[in-house]
C-alpha cells in the first residue's frame, strides 16, 4: 500500500508563497502526472514529497504516517539529469541499490550474494532494454539510455513511490515514445505509485491515470508574491487505466501516433543501439 | 582562413613542440662557445662536454669522503622526503576535505580555520619547525606538508561541494547512510580529483623541499645545488636543475597515467 495525502499544504520561500493550500489524495498505485506553467511550483511539490524540502504549513502523509524529513528508500526518484553515478558501470549503478541494502559497512557484496545481485540486475537491465551495455560507464550512454538506467536503478530498491521530475524532457520524440512504453510496463509490473512532473501534456495524458494541473489563479506581477499556485484541474483519465492490467488499445494508439510522428523510424526499445 | 581555425597536424605538432627546446639548447651552446673562446677558464656557461663529465663524476664515481654515489644518494634523499610528505598531505586532505565538503557541520567547524591557516606563509614557519623538530627529516617533511595541505583540503572540499545535489539525493533514495554515501559515492569520485590536486601541488612541494634542504641539510638535490654555489660549479648546478625538472615532469606524467588507468570513467565524466 502506498497512499499519499496532502492536507492544506503551503510552501513559502521567505515572503514568496509558492504553493497555496494544496489538498490532494493520491490512491495506491495511481500514476499522477503533474503539469503546469514554468515556475508554478511543480518541482517544489515533488521536493516536499521526496523529503528534500519541508512544507511551511500542512501535513503530507504516506500510508497515514507523516513523511520522513529526509529522502529514504520508500521514495525512488529520477531527475532530468544526474540521476546515475558516473563512476559506476551500468551494472554497478543497478547493483548499488542491493549493495547498499545488504552491506551497511562496506556497501559491497561478495560471493554468492554478489552473484545474486548481479543476476537480478542483469535481468532488470534486460527488461529496460539495456542488455549488452552493462560494462559501459554512463558517460558513453545516450540520454535515453541514461534515463532507462536511472529507472532501473530506482526500481531495483523497490520503492513504494516513484517520483519523476521531467524525466524524459530532454529526449527526442521517437526515443520518448519507446521509453513511455517502458514506463508503462514498469508501472504495471512493479508495485508502484508514480508521481511525474512533465511539461508535455500529451505525455501526461498518455501515461497517467490522473492529471493534476497546478496554476496561479492570480499572476499579475504585483500579486505574484502573495498568491501561490493551487490545483486548477484534477482530471481522471477515461477509460480508466488500472495498474497491473495493461490495455492493448491504448498502446496501439500510441504506436500509431509514434510511427506517424517519425516516419521510417524503426519501432520499439531496440531503436536505441549502442554505438 | 582565421588563425583560430588552423590546427597543426601530427608532424607539425611535434615540430612546434620540439622547437622551443631546440632553441634554448642552441642559444646555450652558442653563448657558451662564445664565452669559452674568450676565456677558456670561464665557469659561468660550461660546455656540454664539461657538464657530462661532471655528471659522470657525480653519478658513477664513489665520493671519496662519504663513499656514496652523490647524484643517486641526493636523489633518493630528496625523493623520499617528497614522497612521504605528499603521502601525508594527500591522506589528510582526503579525509578532511571530504568531511568538510560533505558534512555542513564540519564545513562550519574547520572551514574558516583552514581559510585563515592557509594564509600563513609556510617559509616563515621554517625556523619554528627547525627549533621544535630539529634539523632532521621531520622538519623538512613538515614544511612540505604545511605548504601543500591547505590547498589540497580546500580544493577537495570544493570538488565535493560541486558534486550534483541530485547524486546525494539519489543515493539517499537508494537507502544509503552517510557512511555508505561517503564510501561508495563521494570518495571514489574524489580520488581522481585528488590526483589533479597533487599534480598542482608538485611545484610548491619541490619549492619547499629545496628551501628546507638549502637551509639545513647534509644531503638532497637542493642541498647539493646550494653547496656547489660556493664553488661557482655551474657544471654541476645546471645538470642538477635539469634533473630536478625531469623528475618533476616524470612524476606529473606518472600521476596522469595512474589517473587514466585507475579511473577510466573520469575523463568522459569530466567532459559532460
Ligand atoms: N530554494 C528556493 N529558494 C527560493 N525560491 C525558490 C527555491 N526553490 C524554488 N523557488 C521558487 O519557487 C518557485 C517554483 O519553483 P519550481 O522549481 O517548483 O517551479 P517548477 O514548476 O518546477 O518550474 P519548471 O517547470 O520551470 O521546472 C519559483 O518561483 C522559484 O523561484
Ligand atoms: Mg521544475
Amino acid at each position: 500500500m502506498s497512499v499519499i495525502s496532502f492536507s492544506h499544504v503551503w510552501k513559502e520561500y521567505g515572503d514568496q508563497i509558492v504553493l497555496e493550500d494544496i489538498s490532494l489524495d493520491i490512491e495506491d498505485r495511481a500514476f499522477v502526472a503533474l503539469v503546469g506553467p514554468s515556475g508554478c511550483g511543480k518541482t517544489t511539490f515533488l521536493r516536499m514529497l521526496l523529503g528534500q524540502d519541508v512544507a511551511t504549513r500542512g501535513a503530507i502523509l504516506l500510508d497515514g504516517l507523516p513523511l520522513h524529513g529526509e529522502p529514504d528508500a520508500d521514495r525512488g526518484v529520477v531527475f532530468q539529469r544526474y540521476s546515475v553515478f558516473p563512476h559506476l558501470t551500468v551494472l554497478g549503478n543497478v547493483m548499488l541499490a542491493r549493495e547498499l541494502e545488504l552491506s551497511p559497512f562496506l556497501g559491497r557484496l561478495m560471493g554468492a550474494a554478489k552473484k545474486d545481485a548481479e543476476a537480478d540486475s542483469l535481468k532488470l537491465l534486460d527488461a529496460v532494454g539495456l542488455s549488452g551495455a552493462q560494462a559501459l560507464y554512463p558517460a558513453s550512454l545516450s540520454g535515453g539510455m541514461q534515463q532507462r538506467l536511472a529507472l532501473a536503478q530506482a526500481i531495483m530498491r523497490k520503492p513504494k513511490v516513484l517520483l519523476l521530475d521531467e524525466p524524459f524532457g530532454a529526449l527526442d520524440p521517437g526515443i520518448k515514445a519507446d521509453i513511455h512504453t517502458l514506463m508503462r510496463k514498469l508501472w504495471h509490473e512493479s508495485n508502484l505509485t508514480v508521481v511525474m512532473v512533465t511539461h508535455d501534456l500529451s505525455e501526461a495524458f498518455r501515461l497517467a491515470t490522473r492529471v493534476v494541473a497546478l496554476e496561479r489563479r492570480r499572476d499579475r506581477p504585483e500579486e505574484r508574491e502573495r498568491y501561490g499556485a493551487t490545483i486548477a484541474k484534477d482530471i481522471q483519465i477515461w477509460p480508466r487505466r488500472i495498474a497491473g492490467t495493461p490495455q492493448p488499445r491504448s498502446s496501439s494508439r500510441d504506436d500509431l501516433a509514434k510511427s506517424g510522428a517519425i516516419p521510417g523510424r524503426p519501432g520499439l526499445a531496440m531503436s536505441e543501439q549502442i554505438t | 582562413m582565421r588563425i583560430i581555425n588552423i590546427k597543426p597536424d601530427r608532424s607539425a605538432h611535434l615540430l612546434l613542440a620540439a622547437l622551443p627546446f631546440v632553441l634554448v639548447a642552441l642559444t646555450y651552446v652558442i653563448a657558451s662557445a662564445l664565452r669559452l673562446s674568450e676565456n677558456p677558464a670561464d665557469k659561468l656557461l660550461p660546455a656540454f662536454s664539461t657538464m657530462i663529465d661532471s655528471i659522470r663524476h657525480m653519478a658513477f664515481e664513489e665520493d671519496t669522503r662519504t663513499g656514496s654515489y652523490l647524484l643517486w644518494s641526493d636523489t633518493f634523499a630528496s625523493a623520499s622526503r617528497l614522497f612521504w610528505a605528499l603521502c601525508i598531505s594527500t591522506s589528510v586532505a582526503l579525509i578532511v576535505g571530504v568531511l568538510m565538503g560533505l558534512l555542513p557541520l564540519m564545513g562550519a567547524f574547520v572551514g574558516p580555520f583552514i581559510a585563515v591557516a592557509s594564509m600563513v606563509p609556510p617559509l616563515a614557519l621554517l625556523p619554528i619547525l627547525f627549533i621544535v623538530m630539529g634539523l632532521g627529516e621531520a622538519s623538512k617533511i613538515a614544511l612540505i606538508v604545511i605548504g601543500t595541505l591547505p590547498f589540497l583540503i580546500r580544493d577537495l572540499a570544493l570538488r565535493v561541494a560541486e558534486l550534483p545535489r541530485e547524486q546525494l539525493i539519489k543515493a539517499q533514495t537508494l537507502g544509503a547512510s552517510t557512511w555508505q554515501i561517503t564510501l561508495r559515492i563521494v570518495v571514489p569520485q574524489m580520488l581522481p580529483r585528488l590526483i589533479d590536486g597533487v599534480r598542482f601541488s608538485l611545484g610548491p612541494a619541490w619549492l619547499f623541499l629545496i628551501a628546507a634542504e638549502a637551509i639545513a641539510s647534509d644531503s638532497g638535490l637542493g642541498y647539493r645545488i646550494f653547496l656547489m654555489r660556493r664553488y661557482l660549479a655551474m657544471d654541476v648546478i645546471i645538470p642538477y636543475v635539469a634533473w630536478i625538472t625531469l623528475l618533476a615532469y616524470f612524476s606529473d606524467t606518472l600521476l596522469v597515467w595512474i589517473q587514466k588507468r585507475a579511473f577510466p570513467w573520469f575523463s568522459d565524466a569530466r567532459a559532460t
